[in-house]
């Protein structure tokens, strides 16, 4: 695969046996991936001539999935904008949540704003086609640079991983030699610029400083960090203090910060009010929910905030879910679930998931897994808007300056399985909304229940080793699953975490999401459930919603939730009469009336727990955080 | 590259030309198959869109963008800046000046082709 000496390139022709110069970067391993095959094969051989380890592929599916199977397998990702099966920019946000790889954008436009697309998203670099290969030879710096950040972490600090772990995936190939002189060039290096940007990081040290795992307790300190700092507000000094983790450092944190906010920007208006709403709807939640809820909460959030589970997370997510039947949902809904999942999930893959930023893709706003499963048009942003606003219900009780922002990832934990099990629930109804009662919103909560769980276990198995979002997974789901186990209830723990970095592939669908949600809501309770506490319950949860939308829309002027979604919600009588009252309290934000919301959300939520069988949760988060004033019924 | 070449291809056609060596031969004038082959199929996919009469011009836009990402990979700039002048017609929803465009690019591409069938043709 190299070409030693050959062609353009650095002079170390020879892999690993150069005395005279340092094979580095060469053997670097990047995932080249564009649509168009005539600039796929020049810039392979591009890549091949810097002396790099290349693989192209052609559909970011077909990436992602190469990806995952092979976790430790490439270093680096360069991909085109604009792809037909993706968009460039959500396999960047998977990436860098699930494998946490540099990922370079490329593109024949060189719109600013396309760039500039590229750098919120989290590339490490934006590439002008037509690339030159003096672009490409430099960019091991990138995964040079990620290494460095990552290296600053104690071995305390969640799963640990070696840094020379690279070498099991390496070993096998005939360039090992290579891999093996490119590592200890690459530490060379590492060491070299610490030595010259020590000064830069508060917790330099040496090069073999294991890979901080960012756990899914881990993750929820973290956000119950931030939350407590305030999202704005928390700086990764502070943050760190609070956390109390043995070595981890100031450096962790920060990245993971940074990580962090990139998701809840992109997330935008969405994500804080679907973060609220997951914290108020874990907040709500009764005792019983107590286990499982801090789980749910972030899967909530994650469902929340990320809107749109994009294609592959879903199907991964329902290769994982399928694999684990038991966990995923309860009894009942998981057979149909499953199949609900795997069955809708190549469509939705297709056609629904690729949100490329239009309206259209309100499934995807539905909460991660939740949407694939419905048809697009029951998904499309309004499933997870609805899921998100009802959780912000219930967490009203939170402390109201909470916000949005943080306050999906933020759940308290603890809760995990159960919460997420009402989430998925919740998130379910939501999504079924348009469709006519019966059929299909039994559907639609099986299906989110097993996407959740599905995500879940996706990302438990699929990452064990990611750092930030996709760390937890594991972590969450096992936990997720003991409690589940017992409980019964099954979210899919390991959703909490990374989903909202997963979940953040649709940002910009949030004002769909949200009329959705609205409108979702009253229908899907009054398909699946016991219909007047149903509606009732989501008329009340929809009013608050809208008016929570109102609210954030004020806040953030972000949300727009249209009134007239909840005039269509508020159909019923009942449903009328719990709105106004809804919207009475809801113009306060005290926690006084953040309770009374939480307790029609509660009940809702009982409803659809009793229905699934799993345990109602006390009220274990604060409902601080969610003011639903203005929100109009 | 010869004088007849000139303005046809751009110093990006140069590039290709140095990632050329005795382990790859024939890479320019593989990346130049593939290029016509795939190009061939763009074109044909923006003329059936415009026989269509339907002018959706985002699909359009995002068949030349495509398009223009090949041409200007293997330096094609003639192709490349009427590519350009169609995704503008394109943006402002100019359809008369779309098929006009398409029409210069189809001619652009088809010299081109002829060229570097010679251009390889005399380098063998």
């Amino acid at each position: 695969m190299l070409n030693p000496g050959q062609g353009r390139g650095p002079d170390s022709g020879v892999a690993g046996g150069s005395s005279n110069s340092d094979p580095f970067p060469a053997g670097l391993r990047v995932l080249v991936v564009d649509d168009d095959p005539t600039c796929l094969m020049i810039l392979e051989r591009m890549l091949r001539t810097c002396l790099y380890r290349v693989t192209k592929c052609n559909r970011a599916e077909i990436a992602l999935s190469l990806l995952r199977k092979n976790k430790n397998g490439f270093d680096i990702v360069i991909s085109d904008v604009h792809m037909p099966d993706m968009d460039g920019f959500k396999l960047l946000e998977h990436v860098g949540l699930e494998m946490d790889l540099p990922v370079i954008m490329m593109s024949a436009d060189d719109s600013k704003a396309v760039v500039l697309k590229g750098v919120t998203h989290g590339a490490v670099d934006y590439l002008i086609k037509p690339v030159r290969i003096e672009a490409l030879k430099n960019i091991w710096q990138h995964v040079v640079r990620k290494k460095r950040n990552e290296w600053n972490v104690s071995e305390h600090s969640g799963s640990v991983e070696e840094t020379g772990q690279r070498e099991d995936g390496d070993n096998n190939s005939s360039s090992a030699n290579n891999e093996g002189s490119w590592r200890g060039s690459r530490k060379r290096k590492e060491e070299e610029v610490d030595e010259q940007g020590g000064d830069d990081k508060e917790d330099t040290s040496s090069l073999k400083k294991p890979r901080v795992v960012w756990s899914v307790e881990l993750h929820q300190q973290f956000v119950a960090a931030v939350n407590q700092l305030g999202v704005d507000k928390a700086v990764p000094k502070k943050i760190l203090e609070m956390m109390n983790v043995p070595g981890l450092t100031r450096e962790n944190v920060a990245s993971h910060l940074q990580k962090y906010r990139i998701y809840l920007r992109r997330l935008g208006g969405v994500s804080q009010h679907q973060g609220n709403m997951n914290h108020s709807f874990m907040t709500g939640q009764d005792p019983s929910f107590g286990p499982l809820s801090t789980l749910n909460g972030f899967d909530l959030q994650a469902l929340a905030a990320a809107g749109q589970l994009p294609a592959q997370s879903l199907a991964h997510l329902q290769a994982a879910g399928l694999a684990r039947p038991p966990s995923l949902t309860k009894p009942g809904m998981s057979v149909d679930q499953r199949s609900i999942f795997s069955f809708e999930n190549p469509k939705i893959r297709h056609g629904q998931m690729m949100n490329s930023g239009g309206g259209g893709n309100k499934q995807m706003n539905l909460l991660h897994g939740v949407p694939m499963e419905m048809e697009p048009r029951q998904f499309t942003g309004g499933g997870q808007m609805r899921v998100q606003q009802q959780q912000q219900q219930l967490s009203g009780g939170r402390a109201v300056g909470q916000n949005v922002q943080s306050s999906g990832m933020m759940m308290p934990v603890g809760g995990g399985p159960s919460m997420l099990q009402q989430q998925q629930q919740v998130m379910l109804s939501s999504s079924v909304p348009r469709r006519s009662e019966t059929s299909s919103s039994s559907r639609v909560l099986p299906a989110a229940a097993t996407t959740q769980s599905v995500v879940f276990n996706n990302f438990s198995s699929e990452l064990p080793r990611n750092s930030f979002p996709l760390a937890s997974a594991p972590g969450i789901s096992v936990s997720y699953q003991e409690e589940v186990n017992s409980s019964d209830a099954k979210g899919g723990a390991g959703f909490g975490n990374p989903s909202y970095d997963i979940f953040n592939d649709y940002p910009q669908q949030h004002n769909n999401n949200n009329d959705w949600d609205l409108q979702n809501i009253g229908m899907v309770f009054n398909s699946h459930q016991d219909t007047t506490t149903a509606s009732a319950a989501f008329s009340s949860s929809s009013s608050t919603q809208r008016q929570r939308a109102e609210h954030v829309q004020n806040h953030h002027q972000q949300q727009q939730l249209p009134s007239q979604s909840l005039n269509h919600m508020n159909g019923g009588g009942s449903v009328r009469v719990k709105s106004e009252r809804v919207a009475e309290t809801v113009t306060c934000p005290p926690a006084t009336t953040l309770f009374q919301e939480q307790y029609n959300q509660e009940d809702l939520m009982s409803a659809l727990l009793k229905q699934e069988g799993l345990p109602l949760v006390d009220n274990e988060f604060d409902f601080d955080g969610y003011s639903f004033d203005n929100i109009p019924v | 590259m010869g004088k007849c070449m000139q303005g046809f291809l751009d110093e990006q056609f140069m590039e290709l030309e140095e990632l050329q060596d005795d382990v790859n031969p024939n890479f320019v004038e593989e990346v130049a198959t593939l290029y016509f082959k795939d190009s061939a199929r763009l074109i044909n996919s923006i003329d059936q869109a415009l026989e269509r009469g339907s002018f959706d011009f985002n699909r359009l836009d995002n068949y030349m963008h495509q398009f223009k990402g090949s041409s200007s990979s293997i330096g094609a700039s003639k192709v490349k800046t009427e590519c350009t002048m169609f995704r503008e017609y394109c943006r402002v929803g100019n359809a008369e000046g779309c098929l006009r465009t398409f029409q210069q690019v189809k001619k652009e591409h088809a010299t081109l082709r002829k060229k570097l069938e010679h251009y390889f043709q005399a380098s063998q």
